[in-house]
């Protein structure tokens, strides 16, 4: 019974929201399903919030390594839920967008999380520096094709790759290297996102096929039978 | 001042380049802190002296640019900030000049996101770009910010049919039937085009496969240059148009500077980026070079002896 109910409702649903798409009068039941999954998708965030006070409520309690940023993550979450559940210092009031300019929530998205979480993707560049420094060596004719890809895209996101090929005239403009990185990107780049793309999907098919007909079952915790 | 910076900035990435080299050459490695402190050098001094490029806009970009400029006036224009924090600096050029040019052009925008930081940037465009720079447009008549929703792809599944059944009311607790601007409009389709901003997921490749493709509605994006690659099957068919980066943005932003005089004070994060962005990629050039020349000398020292 543990199992069987899960295999029927995936196959239900899963069977709805395919008809819904081909078939106009199952249309209603595909739009009702999608707003049933929105709904238990909210939960999530119930689920994910228990998960995180825990996880670091744990750690804090037997004192493991680095529990003092436990701590911080702990009251960062408990103030800024407070700060949005209650609206504390927003001038339109409970009634009014949880984000309005004045209210803590957004004083603190402002002025706390949107700066850290800019800073913490901005530090992506120094090490991405340092890992084409020691990484991108023309070791073989695959690495040096790479290499010269990567040398015409970095030039060409740059006004720099403008003003160096400039001189090249107009009916050679392909060998101009911004047009050089359009065509990286709008041929080679293309065709291999494309048979990426199309290789993903058919095993998308694939697998929602065995999930609806219910020969894979490890999204249960069991084994396939 | 510009030009001091500039060769300032070269004469000190260049020199220090060339002692790296000469360095390497004599097989000894590049610690990661130098690299580091070039890169820090890279991205600062085109910031503190405020080096500029000028740009022209692609095909690509262009072809957002001019469905905004042609479609007639009071189109329906929504934009998704599907992005959070980490990715506003990259993006947020983005879609503020996508809201500067819609309201310029007197379309109605209707805001919303699919992230649920993408609500407060969303806010914050409304309060930055369209209070500030545009105080004769009304709320719930020119432009509405109708927030996020939980369900990433479940809430294009559901509006692209009908907005009420998952948007009430707009971030303020006001009810769409009683706003103007959502008179007449029923789902998606209603849209006359849908511009996504972001890079992750739910994003673009989201909007295409559940809104712009099944509803033929027409779509545009803005996305992380990190991840625009990974788009470009999807352009010219079903996506008009796609802002790739820095660079995407900034193109979008001369555009905008060279048709409409109004703008040509407005703030411009891409342009003033490309400076250490451009600096950073030569650099980053500079060390590939470096490396491979110190890994073919340490390969010719092996092999003679």
């Amino acid at each position: 019974m543990k199992r069987q109910v899960p295999v029927v409702i995936t196959f239900v649903v899963g069977t709805v929201l395919i008809l819904s798409v081909f078939f106009p009068p199952a249309e209603r039941m595909g739009e009702d399903f999608s707003i049933f999954f929105d709904i238990i998708a909210v939960f999530a965030f119930f689920l994910g919030g228990g998960n995180l006070l825990r996880i670091h409520a744990g750690k804090i309690y037997k004192k493991r390594k680095d529990w003092g940023f436990s701590v911080v993550t702990i009251c960062g979450f408990g103030i800024m839920m407070m700060a949005g559940l209650f609206k504390l210092w927003n001038p339109g009031g409970i009634a009014a967008d949880v984000a309005a300019t004045g209210s803590l929530f957004q004083l603190m998205y402002d002025w706390i999380f949107n700066p850290l979480g800019a800073s913490m993707y901005a530090l992506l560049a120094f090490y991405v520096a340092s890992a084409s420094y020691r990484a991108f060596r023309a070791k073989n004719i695959d690495a040096t094709i790479l290499l010269i890809a990567a040398f015409v895209i970095l030039l060409g996101r740059t006004p720099l790759g403008m003003y160096a090929t400039s001189w090249i005239p107009e009916s050679f403009s392909i060998m101009q290297i911004p047009n050089l990185a359009i065509w990286i990107m709008v041929s080679p780049n293309l065709a291999g996102q494309r048979a990426i793309m199309i290789g993903i999907a058919l095993g998308v098919v694939s697998m929602s096929l065995r999930l609806i007909l219910g020969v894979e079952r490890t999204y249960l915790g069991v084994d396939n039978e | 001042m510009s030009n001091i910076g500039l060769i300032l900035s070269i004469a000190v990435i260049v020199g220090g380049l060339l002692w790296l080299t000469i360095r390497s050459l004599s097989g000894r490695e590049v610690e990661r802190r130098i690299i580091f402190l070039f890169i820090g050098i890279a991205v600062s001094i085109p910031l503190l002296f405020d080096i500029t490029f000028s740009e022209k806009a692609t095909p690509i970009v262009k072809g957002i640019y001019d469905k905004i400029e042609n479609l007639p006036s009071g189109s329906r224009i929504l934009i998704s900030f599907d992005y959070g924090p980490s990715m506003a600096p990259e993006v947020e050029p983005m879609s503020n000049a996508f809201v500067r040019h819609s309201l310029a052009k007197d379309h109605k925008v209707v805001i919303m996101g699919l992230w649920a930081t993408g609500q407060s940037l969303g806010a914050s465009a409304v309060e930055n770009v369209i209070k500030s720079e545009f105080p004769d447009k009304v709320d719930g008549v020119d432009y509405i910010n109708i927030g996020y929703k939980a369900g990433n792809q479940g809430v294009l599944n559901v509006i692209i049919t009908d907005f009420r059944k998952m948007y009430a009311t707009d971030v303020n607790g006001v009810d769409l039937d009683s706003v103007e601007i959502f008179k007449g409009i029923r789902s998606l389709k209603d849209m006359d085009l849908m511009i996504s901003v972001g890079g992750g997921f739910p994003g673009i490749k989201e909007w295409v496969l559940f809104a712009a493709d099944p509803g033929n509605i027409p779509l545009a994006g803005g996305s992380a240059a990190v991840s625009t690659p990974l788009l470009y099957p999807y352009y010219p068919k079903q996506l008009i148009g796609l802002l790739g980066g820095i660079k995407g943005a900034a193109e979008y932003e001369s555009e905008m500077k060279k048709n409409y005089p109004r703008f040509a004070d407005m703030p411009t994060p891409g342009i003033k980026m490309m400076g250490p962005q451009t600096l950073a990629h030569m650099v980053v050039m500079a060390f590939i070079i470096i490396g491979n020349l110190s890994f073919f000398f340490a390969k010719r020292k092996k092999s003679d002896g």
